[in-house]
């Protein structure tokens, strides 16, 4: 059996993408922050594997953090955010000042507004469970770009077409690990079956409230959130705002179906309204 | 350590998970500090002040670990009646030469042993004892005087006590700024954590060594580490991070002008021709520095094959001597004088990483030739045609004769090679792909350089010839470049025995000629035909300290002087730290590590009289490579400014050294003297201070590789970090008007430069001796090539060394900062000299 080496966290994941009987797992990324480093090798390994272009090269005077945001020429994004905080409260936390780090990547929603409304079905939900846009099928119509909560998906200028994190899917095809995952030095990025990695990352919450960091939270784990849980979640150290995350994000279309009805029922109002209108003239 | 050492970090992350307590000591809050439980700042520059409260808190409160410390190091021995503190001579030691500003180091002896005499300190530059580091310190015949209840007035142990009676938190705080309270936990956590039960460990980098008391930072450590009982024990030590992949095995297998390979001496002219004499002169009359025949000759055969005999003294007329300083810095003062006419540049970019950049690209403009090999064209490549000096008009490309030459070279990715890491763990590479075009590996262009010449000379009766026609100069090459087989070479480098095949360890080597090794402390890396360092057995598959991973000098063993992990009696000093202990069933020592100590040596073994080298050693001496087989508190010889660490301030300083007012700054630094080296402290302090009054320094940053050969040519990276900038506190901000984002201009006695600013908590301004010290940090990635430019930090520093090793001071100097960019052409150099004529520095030689 393929496994990773034990972790920091002491968990020999499974990384491999499909079962003994060679059927795919429902695979995805824990990014635990509070290991994060912010030595920016998923950023560099991610553009490596996948030949992301360059993203321009400027200096933003946003701490050490020159990406920016994620777009079609940065799947993964390492924030930095300095903040003065009560002295030595809790991890990454000293003598006053605290330096977070996330790194962050496409959140493979359960329910991917992107992929709802992809009218060519570039976009599609892969065998591993991750949302994938298809390169040769996209014809860079950008109806997917308003559709993400998270502001992930991005046209690149020069082809018009929509790029976003594919999980790797070449690699998990070959039951490799993603590059950003390869990569980590700390195991901040860990890949794996989501059920294992969900437990996982419970655990670890309770290890760092025990340690007093009473902010770490999930962010994204819970399926029943408004995008019906992430494949790619998070353990942040502080408010989601604090990483320029939405608090509750919901997908666009969950409320399609009542929208389309309740736009029917308006229609047939209207056509009601206007035809007794037209039969209240005739008889006047 | 995040910062530049990410990967490496992870064991600290480890750690951290598993409970161990992380304090990060720096100036600068950094990646590390986010990560650490602790963040101490300290002003940069005063870390011997800091190092030397822990040593002082330790001794006041007897925290030290008493067995281990009258054992194991050399806290009982008395030191001659003649030695001087520096608390007796108002900040220098006994033997000190005012005028020459150097040590002679008899006074500083144990008393029992006849001081040998120190002849390569004859010389009267700073080349005498080009030794240091190398080779056994000769400390004279005799067995030293101790006493092991440490109450002689003049033991090491008391005199350590009277040294840093003064080094006081209070002391620590006035002058490192740093919170007194802050360095207690430090003090404290580092105690708690040590002990037979626990140990500490110190990491350290170049933030350390690049001080004109550098060497001296970190003998504090050891002084430390010994006290508590943290050497030769599982999770204990002193790691030097390296700047690159395989510093160390450039100091082992050396890149250096004083040594030859595992730290055997470069001969110097004074011995010229007397073989007999050098060998005595470097071999110690206790432990493994006694065989040192034995490693030398061994690499004479190695070198020169057959053609070395017992007659032709090993073809010891061979190599080249030595007769003064031959450091980087001073060959470099040596092309300015035209003495140095050719320059051969291997994966180094001085116009960018070497202290002074004008220095040396001047003195570059000033040579016959010059061969670059690197990756890409780097700065000292191209300083003749684009540069500060250049753009200020100082150099015009017409002017320059210096016929340069740029060699493509082959990445370690596109070769088969070895890197040897601070464990002293020799891990093989394997190449992954073909260089491409022209590029070829360093390896290739030497051996066949070697090659032709050697064909150019065949046949040659001239005697200046025979050193290079006599070299054993044959190795297998591979594939259409004609590749030299790089495993050859470090089979080679293992040693081999009379038949030809490799040995299993240096105590294999013999003085008789029938034994080659080119690296005596590599011995056995090759044992029984197999690549030891190319093993890489999963560490789920074997113990902790994964022996079948890579190979580590010396003989494999993992934690060097790892006696030291049992107590006297050989059994371990506790269950929890159990590594290495006597077996006294087998008559053996035994354990996880291969034990460092003569196998079947028993703890009770005391020498027999006249027994030399390792039979010579007690059964309770873990320092085998030390003369007495003791841990140095004290440094009775080897050292150049002084047998224990002092306080003192930074060349170029804007306080003053509350221990020592009459020499603030190391008394026997080195200062190579230019006039394009001028230094903020000749028209005195106060002026000095008014002119210059920041701390600068420089360090790296994740995201690019030391001068940018590896990373400003690369987009991926560039992007990251795409412009210089310099970080300074809101603080310092507001009081010189500078704007987040916007441009600042730095400047210095020496250079004017311009960077973005990033106004940052990180880095925090500090209360020192009663006013705010401000740093400028200053990342020193940028010069003027690549995909992204920017200026040299480096330009802003002297050339004041460390004298022990040469080193520049880059991690603390003075400068001024001022809101908006710098002036271009001309104009640079006059706003140059008007700082310079306020803060009294000789302008062009004249005193203003």
């Amino acid at each position: 059996m393929i496994t990773a080496p034990p972790t920091l966290v002491s968990h020999a994941l499974d990384i491999r993408s499909h079962d003994d009987d060679g059927r795919p797992r429902h695979m995805g990324f824990f990014t635990d922050t509070s290991l994060c480093i912010g030595c920016k090798a998923c950023e560099v390994a991610c553009k490596e594997w996948n030949h992301v272009p360059q993203d321009g090269l400027r200096w933003t005077g946003e701490s050490y953090d020159n990406t920016g945001c994620l777009s079609a020429g940065s799947w993964r994004h390492v924030a930095f955010i300095e903040q003065r905080v009560d002295r030595d409260s809790g991890p990454q936390a000293t003598g006053g000042l605290r330096w977070l780090m996330a790194s962050d990547v496409c959140k493979h929603c359960a329910q991917a507004g992107c992929l709802d409304v992809c009218p060519t079905g570039a976009l599609m939900r892969t065998e591993f469970g991750t949302v994938v846009v298809q390169e040769d099928v996209c014809n860079g119509c950008g109806y997917c770009i308003p559709a993400c909560p998270f502001g992930v998906i991005d046209r690149r200028e020069h082809d018009g077409r929509a790029w976003k994190c594919t999980l790797c899917y070449d690699r998990l095809r070959g039951d490799l690990e993603p590059a950003c995952a390869q990569a980590c030095p700390t195991k901040s990025i860990q890949f794996g079956q989501i059920d294992e990695l969900r437990a996982i990352a419970d655990e670890r919450v309770r290890t760092l409230h025990g340690r007093g960091a009473a902010d770490a939270r999930l962010y994204g784990a819970d399926p029943g959130d408004g995008v019906g849980g992430f494949g790619a979640f998070f353990l942040l150290l502080d408010e989601p705002e604090v990483y320029g995350l939405p608090p509750d994000p919901v997908v666009p279309t969950r409320n399609l179906r009542g929208m389309w009805g309740a736009a029917a029922a308006a229609a047939l109002a209207m056509a009601a309204g206007v035809a007794a209108a037209a039969l209240g003239t005739r008889r006047a | 350590m995040a910062e530049c050492h990410p990967v490496g970090f992870q064991w600290v992350m480890e750690a951290k998970e598993r409970g161990a307590t992380v304090i990060h000591v720096d100036p600068r809050f950094t990646r590390t500090s986010a990560l650490a439980d602790l963040h101490v700042p300290l002003r940069a520059g005063s870390d011997i002040a800091f190092l030397g409260g822990i040593v002082n808190f330790i001794l006041t409160h007897e925290r030290y670990f008493a067995d281990y410390l009258v054992e194991y190091t050399n806290a009982s021995s008395v030191i001659s009646e003649d030695y001087r503190d520096t608390e007796d001579l108002d900040g220098v030691f006994s033997g000190f030469d005012a005028e020459n500003r150097r040590y002679s180091h008899e006074t500083w002896s144990y008393e029992g042993m006849e001081p040998a005499a120190a002849a390569g300190e004859r010389e009267d530059s700073h080349a005498s004892g080009e030794r240091t580091g190398s080779g056994g310190i000769e400390l004279g015949e005799g067995e030293p005087r101790r006493d092991r209840s440490l109450e002689h007035p003049r033991c090491v142990f008391q005199l350590l006590r009277r040294h840093y009676a003064r080094y006081t938190p209070e002391f620590v705080e006035q002058t490192c700024g740093t919170p007194r309270e802050l360095f207690l936990r430090v003090a404290q956590a580092l105690c708690d954590s040590s002990g037979p039960e626990r140990t500490a460990a110190f990491v350290y980098a170049v933030g350390w060594t690049q001080h004109t008391v550098g060497v001296q930072y970190i003998r504090t450590a050891s002084i430390i580490q010994l006290l508590l009982g943290n050497i030769g024990r599982p999770g204990g030590g002193i790691l030097a991070l390296r700047g690159h992949a395989s510093i160390q095995g450039s100091t082992d297998i050396p890149t250096l002008y004083n040594l030859l390979p595992g730290y055997l001496p470069m001969p110097h002219s004074e011995h010229y021709g007397e073989f007999h004499q050098y060998v005595e002169m470097n071999s110690a009359p206790v432990g493994f520095w006694g065989h040192m025949e034995e490693y030398f000759v061994s690499l004479m055969k190695a070198y020169f094959g057959d053609a070395a005999t017992a007659d032709n003294q090993w073809c010891f007329d061979h190599l080249p001597r030595i007769d003064s300083d031959h450091s980087a810095y001073t060959f470099t003062k040596g092309m300015h004088e035209g003495t140095v006419r050719g320059f051969l540049v291997f994966g180094e970019n001085p116009a960018v990483g070497s202290s002074n950049g004008r220095f040396h690209r001047l003195a570059m403009a000033n040579l016959e030739w010059m061969v670059v090999r690197d990756l890409v064209e780097i700065e000292t490549a191209s300083f003749w045609y684009r540069s500060p000096e250049i753009e200020s008009g100082e150099l015009r490309t017409e002017e320059i004769a210096t016929e340069v030459f740029l060699l493509p070279a082959a990445a370690h990715t596109e070769k088969n090679g070895s890197f040897t890491n601070t464990q002293r763990l020799l891990q093989w590479h394997h190449a992954a792909v073909e260089p491409p075009g022209d590029a070829r590996s360093d390896l290739w262009f030497m051996f066949h350089l070697g090659r032709i010449i050697r064909e150019r000379l065949d046949g040659s009766t001239e005697p200046r010839d025979r050193a290079i026609l006599d070299l054993a100069w044959e190795y297998p090459t591979e594939g259409a470049i004609a590749e030299p087989s790089a495993e050859a070479v470090l089979r080679e480098i293992g040693g081999v025995g009379p038949d030809g095949a490799p040995l299993n360890a240096y105590t294999e080597l013999r003085a008789d000629g029938s034994t080659r090794c080119g690296c005596w402390i590599y011995c056995g890396c090759y044992a029984g035909d197999v690549n030891r360092p190319a093993r890489r057995t999963p560490r789920q598959l074997q113990s902790y300290v994964a022996r079948e991973w890579g190979w580590a000098w010396p003989d494999d063993r993992r934690i060097i002087y790892n006696r030291a992990s049992a107590a006297p009696n050989g059994e371990p000093w506790s269950e929890r730290k159990r590594y290495v202990w006597w077996d006294a069933a087998q008559g053996r020592w035994t354990g996880y590590d291969k034990p460092d100590f003569v196998p079947t040596m028993a703890p009770d073994h005391t020498p027999e009289p006249g027994a030399r080298a390792e039979r010579a050693l007690h059964g309770t001496d873990p320092f085998v490579m030390q003369s007495d087989g003791k841990g140095w508190l004290f440094v009775p010889a080897g050292l150049k400014d002084g047998p224990l660490p002092t306080h003192y301030e930074p060349a170029e300083s804007i306080h003053e050294n509350l221990l020592h007012p009459e020499h603030r700054s190391n008394p026997a630094l080195q200062v190579i003297q230019h006039p394009l080296d001028p230094h903020n402290d000749a028209g005195g302090l106060a002026r000095g201070r008014e002119v210059f009054p920041y701390v600068a320094t420089t360090y790296r940053l994740t995201e690019h590789h030391t001068a940018g050969g590896m990373s400003r040519f690369v987009g991926y990276l560039s992007e990251l970090q795409p412009e210089f900038f310099c970080e300074v506190s809101p603080e310092l901000a507001a009081e010189r008007g500078l704007e987040h984002a916007g441009w600042a201009t730095i400047v210095s006695a020496r250079a004017v430069i311009e960077a973005r600013v990033m106004v940052t908590e990180r880095v925090p301004a500090l209360r020192v001796q009663g006013r705010m010290t401000h740093t400028v940090g200053l990342p020193y990635h940028w010069g003027t090539n690549g995909l992204v430019t920017g200026d040299s930090a480096n330009d802003l520093f002297h050339l004041a060394l460390d004298p022990n090793v040469h080193i520049q001071e880059v991690k603390a100097a003075t400068c001024d900062i001022r809101p908006g960019r710098r002036p271009r052409g001309p104009a640079l150099l006059t706003l140059l000299e008007d700082y310079r004529r306020r803060a009294g520095i000789p302008v062009d030689g004249a005193q203003t």
